[in-house]
């Protein structure tokens, strides 16, 4: 530790990231594993419910800030009933919103039309802007949601459902098992890297083979003992998950049904302006 | 490079889903996975390897700033195209939904853009044919820069005319192009050489694990590696100074192209399914007529739509408590 200390505050910042990105690998595992109510949804259910609500979403108008923030019912009666914090979802717009921002930043100057807002004239590359914002916040709060909510076998199983072949899905399932374990090599090895490097950001490019190199064919050796110990336990080409789920029942047809006429309702007409024009 | 749902359209993203589907299926058949049950564990700890090694930080020398590796590149490189495209589609997946980088539904272009271009161009079109007459390790960094900044260029191309389709942004094309091109060049530049280091490396070490290494294929190509160069550099040439030409004369390449089929840069329709669709636009719009200035009925829309967003949070965030509570007594019951 002291050892660590001395070589620096980029040392720290580099290794806080790996372990970061391990800990919200097991904080997501965390929450897809409780016992909620919107936890026990079939899968399929909830995937599909999200690709419909995500394509709603990005089908709106660009001018169309009404119709579309009506569809933060979604995200915020999920975030209810599953009894997820809203705060920790918020770190995971850190790589939509900077690009959809660089998108639309330009967009206010470019759109010069005025579109008088509350009596304030505001150019409508404003509005666009906005509503390019707020699909960008609610397709990944969407994608949170589900993954939240939702195994990674789990999901796997409903990807299997729709035809996606048996052996991709299984490839897919072993990367994902297979990344916390790689991490934390990565971990191990540019620790060890860096505490020999003092005071220097990175790899020195004389190391950039030699030390992904030894990674790689550690983990190509690693692949092997992993197919050796799969098939001692009975491995013939297909993976576990495929047996745990049934079909969706009457319960997930019900969700299901109510957020389509939902998603319907509000993408249909501006629930938000009517339900205002009464008052 | 990876795309946000925001960015596109559901046509776009359902046709570039279409597309990458189509390649996708096709590796699934040529790569047999069923037929060889160890090419998986083997294409799944490779994309934890990609997705790992991507965390690492390699210092770019003389910049103070640091770089990562190619993934699809290096993936072709070792698994060959068909695998290396699964697989790169699995490390893609993962980062749209564990790590919200890059969005679900976006995730059909993400492919094509990063997977597509980097596996099935960068091994077919330059390390396959590269690597026909043997290896070494001019080559082998040859190919991996080369590859890399080729497909990052096509990678960023695409990015921008995806973007563009959408009609997402009001920056004009060529514009966006411009923005994206030069800076995915340097980009590719440095993962091909971090890319080439670690290949490098493995050549070093163990050459017959590389795609096309000892052991591949011993026949010789329909195309020499000089008859490769000369086509892809002809082929850079015509496309990079036609595209630019295009570019700059005509700034708005797709209303270019609609004017002169049309005679117009806008497309007009009528009749029975267009006029329905205008009216349900109409009534569905936020600003129907944009409400621009000097019209009396925008602040009163606003003010609609405040009151109405409140009173559907309020309803929603009530239902849910209700649902939440009748649940919570049923259970205790």
């Amino acid at each position: 530790m002291e050892l660590f200390s001395v070589s620096g505050l980029s040392e720290r910042v580099y290794m806080s990231k790996i372990g970061g990105t391990i800990r919200e690998i097991h904080y997501m595992e965390t929450l897809s594993s409780r016992d909620q109510w919107v936890n026990q949804i079939h899968p399929l259910v909830k995937f599909v419910l999200t690709v419909i609500y995500i394509l709603a979403v990005v089908s709106f108008y660009k001018y169309d800030v009404a119709g579309l923030a009506g569809f933060a019912v979604y995200p915020l009666a999920v975030f209810i009933l599953a009894e997820l914090s809203f705060l920790d979802s918020l770190k995971r717009l850190r790589f939509v919103l900077p690009l959809v921002c660089l998108v639309g930043i330009l967009n206010p100057f470019l759109d010069k039309q005025e579109v008088m807002l509350a009596g304030v004239p505001v150019s409508a590359g404003v509005l666009s802007m906005t509503t390019l914002i707020m699909k960008g916040v609610f397709s990944v709060l969407a994608s949170y949601l589900l993954i939240a909510t939702t195994s990674l076998e789990k999901l796997c199983y409903a990807l299997g459902m729709l035809h996606i072949p048996r052996a991709a899905v299984t490839q897919f399932l072993l990367t994902y098992r297979y990344i916390t374990v790689l991490l934390e090599e990565v971990d191990r090895i540019t620790q060890a890297y860096l505490l020999r490097a003092p005071r220097q950001k990175g790899i020195h490019f004389k190391a950039w083979g030699s030390l992904a190199g030894q990674l790689l064919l550690r983990s190509l050796d690693r692949a092997n003992e992993v197919y050796e110990s799969m098939l001692l336990r009975g491995y013939q080409g297909d993976y576990g998950y495929m047996r745990e789920h049934a079909v969706p029942g009457r319960q997930d047809r019900r969700y299901f049904i109510f957020w389509m006429a939902v998603f319907a309702l509000f993408r249909a007409c501006p629930v938000i302006l009517v339900i205002g024009s009464i008052f | 490079m990876h795309m946000a749902d925001a960015l596109v359209a559901p046509a776009v993203a359902g046709m570039m889903y279409a597309s990458s589907a189509v390649a996708a299926a096709y590796s699934v058949k040529k790569v047999r996975l069923n037929a060889d049950p160890k090419k998986v564990p083997v294409m799944g700890v490779m994309g934890a390897f990609v997705f790992a090694a991507q965390m690492i930080n390699f210092t770019i020398p003389g910049t103070g700033s640091s770089g990562h590796l190619c993934g699809g590149m290096l993936l072709s490189a070792l698994l060959g195209p068909y695998a290396g495209f699964l697989t790169m589609i699995g490390v893609l997946a993962i980062q749209c939904l564990l790590f919200a980088d890059g969005g679900l539904l976006a995730l059909g272009c993400n492919i094509w853009n990063m997977a597509f271009y980097g596996c099935f161009l960068g091994s077919l079109l330059i390390w396959k044919p590269m690597m026909r007459q043997g290896m070494s390790k001019a080559k082998i960094t040859a190919a991996s820069v080369l590859g890399c900044m080729l497909t990052l260029q096509l990678g960023a191309f695409s990015v921008a005319l995806e973007t563009f389709a959408s009609g997402i942004t009001e920056l004009p094309f060529a514009a966006f192009v411009g923005f994206m091109q030069p800076i995915h060049l340097a980009i590719g530049l440095v993962e091909g050489l971090i890319t080439a280091a670690v290949l490098v490396f493995v050549y070093e070490a163990r050459p017959e694990l590389l795609f096309c290494g000892a052991g591949g294929e011993k026949k010789a190509g329909r195309f020499s590696f000089k008859h490769t160069m000369a086509i892809l550099g002809v082929s850079a040439a015509l496309i990079g100074g036609l595209l630019s030409l295009a570019a700059s004369s005509h700034p708005d390449g797709l209303e270019w192209s609609i004017e002169k089929i049309t005679g117009s840069t806008e497309l007009e329709a009528s009749g029975g399914i267009y006029d329905r669709a205008g009216s349900i636009q109409e009534t569905t719009s936020l600003l129907p007529d944009y409400a621009w200035k000097g019209s009396d009925s925008a602040a009163g829309t606003a003010f609609s739509g405040l009151i109405g967003g409140t009173v559907v949070v309020a309803v929603c965030v009530g239902a849910c408590y209700i649902f939440q509570f009748f649940r919570k007594e049923r259970k205790t019951t």
